[in-house]
């Protein structure tokens, strides 16, 4: 009984130490690596939701989606569409981020309609395509009629607000400054955990369950009465649902996108992130992107175009890890127990 | 009625660059079931090389040494890099789950882009003027000596691949692993040399078709590699993969679908679309063949794959 007791509290006391730690994160580097690092870290947060619901797709439902971006750019242009002056339309954001969301799972059903009976590497070549056609859409849907601005993008979208409290302005309370982008940071990290949390009660419920039966053996899984079909949709709209989301909140917090930030490049990121299991290795180099000038800053002058060699290791990466860890860096139990399995049978 | 003639031609040309293209998805996939996504990168690396010979030799030399030096260069680069390419990152995970190979070939493929950029920086390199095409009129289109170079060779590699194929030791050997692996081992055939070979071949295409694709734009571009691949491996998938015929049919249909699409869009649309949409016709080719004919024109219907 105290045993339990003990290791309860043992659990008790790392979970509100994480919290703590969560909370106090984005002012400590605030004060010792400044500001610049907690932006990043905000993408890095975005990112992580991006990966999580990839995961959905790719890690559960063993679909594997090249162009995971285009929801993510679906969000993005909706809440900007919906929220900036490009139509002069300025909704508040709990009503277009829900929109977002519900778009971006529409689009997942629309595109995962076609994509159905096809497997493995074809699967990655349509979705790819898919992701490339919208992006190529939101470049050129400017003629005749303006509707996303082309490449220059939509800029002066509206921050996070509610009833007159603006995530953009900097609030004092109790000798603690609250930036931007600390403020972001709170926002995005319930979101994160809210996601965390739906993946989790997900993976262990009555479709998740099916999601894994379709991954593993999609015949059989129809077999034991599985409408394989309408699971795989759904696995669809619910990662393109979290990619909408996190669409919305990456045009509120940019203040400005174009079709630049969805490329196919950020589909494969989203995608390494999930499939080599180190959401922040990958996280925080992808958020670095963002600050090429600070970069330049820091080498003083450039010798090596920064980006490109990032890219080159990034690369590198990839296939060093597919070669050396397939599993990733940090292996789900079930993963690991399932290559042991496999390697015991072959 | 020209326009229409004009874009026949235009599409053809075209075409018959993916197909060169789309042959090295095609035999590797009938080989490994292998997606290759670093062949289209390769394509760009044999297309910078040769710029940058043409753009060292200058107009020393006579015009057609000059492209052979920089086909053979073409030839050489990517020959060493796709034979390092598969057995760097492919051989070690032919056992391996499908989409093992498939992430090192992206990686693969990052690797061979940003490499490009660092060694030729990231801006268009344009080739110099060293050739100055006729023009030749049949039937009121219009095309240059350089574009009917590029496509009377195009149709004689392949039809030397098709002869080499069918008839040569090593043709014979690689239908072989082509139709299992296990049982052309078993009879001699030494597979991983076969698939290297394949590698090699696929790569030396590319390579020329990197040459021609600078010959018909008239430049190069670290980035120019995934797009060429994109439709190059549509154009397999649609002619039916694995199937070499069905390559080369395919990338010459997609080079007329994509033509005649971007040429006639603006007009069916009524100015709605422009022909800035044109990468898009290859993707719904794609989606449109893998939904209703997954096997391709001339691919055997086999119900895994697709």
């Amino acid at each position: 009984m105290t045993t339990l007791t003990q290791a309860n509290a043992a659990r008790w006391l790392k979970i509100v130490a994480l919290c703590v730690i969560l909370v106090a994160l984005p002012f400590v580097i605030d004060a010792t690596l400044g500001r610049t690092w907690v932006r990043i870290i905000d993408i890095a947060l975005l990112f992580v939701m991006l990966a999580l619901g990839l995961n959905i797709v790719v890690g559960f439902a063993g679909l594997l989606d090249l162009g995971y971006i285009a929801f993510f750019a679906v969000g993005a242009y909706c809440y900007a569409l919906l929220g900036s002056s490009q139509f002069g339309i300025h909704w508040p954001f709990l009503v277009v981020l829900p929109l977002c969301a519900l778009v971006a799972a529409v689009f997942g059903v629309i595109l995962g309609a076609p994509t159905l009976k096809l497997r493995g590497d074809y699967l990655a070549i349509v979705t790819l395509g898919f992701g490339e056609i919208i992006r190529i859409f939101f470049n050129n849907l400017s003629r005749p009629v303006n509707i996303t601005n082309g490449p220059q993008g939509i800029s002066l979208i509206d921050p996070l607000q509610i009833a007159g409290f603006s995530l953009s302005k900097t609030y004092t309370i109790g000798g603690l400054t609250f930036a931007p982008v600390h403020l972001y940071y709170f926002v995005f990290l319930a979101c994160v955990l809210l996601t965390i949390f739906i993946s989790l009660r997900l993976e262990n419920s009555r479709i998740g369950r099916a999601w894994v039966a379709i991954r593993e053996d999609e015949l059989a899984a129809s077999a034991m009465g599985i409408n394989t079909r309408n699971v795989k949709l759904l696995a669809f709209a619910m990662g393109a649902t979290f990619g909408g989301v996190a669409g919305g909140l990456f045009a509120s917090f940019q203040g400005f996108i174009s079709p630049e930030s969805f490329t196919l490049l950020d589909s494969i990121m989203v995608l390494a992130m999930v499939v080599l299991g180190a959401i922040l290795l990958t996280a925080l180099p992808e958020a670095l992107r963002y600050l090429g000038p600070l970069q330049q800053q820091w080498l003083g002058r450039v010798v090596v175009d920064p980006s490109g060699l990032r890219m080159l290791m990034f690369g590198l990466a990839l296939v060093l890890i597919m070669l050396l860890r397939p599993a990733g860096l940090w292996p789900s139990r079930t993963r690991q127990r399932e290559l042991t399995v496999d390697k015991a049978d072959g | 009625m020209d326009i229409f003639l004009q874009q026949i031609v235009n599409g053809l040309l075209l075409g018959s660059i993916y197909a060169l293209v789309a042959l090295g998805y095609t035999m590797v996939y009938g080989i490994l079931d292998l997606l290759n996504f670093a062949h289209g990168d390769l394509v760009m690396i044999g297309a910078m090389v040769a710029l940058s010979v043409v753009i060292a030799l200058g107009s020393s030399l006579p015009v057609a040494i000059v492209l052979l030096i920089a086909t053979a260069a073409a030839i050489v680069v990517c020959v060493a890099l796709g034979l390092a390419i598969e057995r760097v990152a492919y051989r070690p995970l032919r056992r391996a789950p499908r989409l093992a190979p498939l992430i090192t070939g992206i990686g693969v493929s990052i690797l061979l882009q940003y490499s490009a950029a660092l060694v030729w920086g990231r801006q268009y390199i344009s080739m110099p003027e060293i050739i100055k095409p006729e023009k030749i009129v049949f039937g009121g289109a219009q095309i240059t000596s350089t574009q009917a170079f590029i496509f009377v060779l195009a149709c004689a590699i392949m039809a030397a691949l098709l002869w080499f194929v069918k008839s040569s030791r090593m043709g014979r050997a690689m239908r072989a692993t082509e139709q299992n692996p296990d049982v052309a081992g078993l009879m001699g055939v030494d597979t991983t040399r076969v698939i290297a070979f394949t590698f090699a071949l696929g790569a030396s295409l590319g390579a020329v078709a990197g040459v021609m694709v600078v010959l018909y734009y008239g430049q190069g571009h670290y980035f120019m590699g995934a797009m060429l691949g994109l439709k190059a491996f549509t154009a397999a998938v649609l002619g039916g993969i694995g199937s070499i015929p069905g390559a080369m049919l395919g990338g010459l249909l997609l080079g007329l679908i994509e033509s005649l699409a971007a040429g006639y869009i603006g007009d069916i649309t009524g100015g709605l679309f422009g022909s800035n949409y044109r990468d898009v016709f290859a993707f719904f080719v794609l989606v449109g063949v893998l939904m209703l004919r997954p096997a391709g024109l001339m691919g055997v219907p086999s119900g895994d794959r697709a």
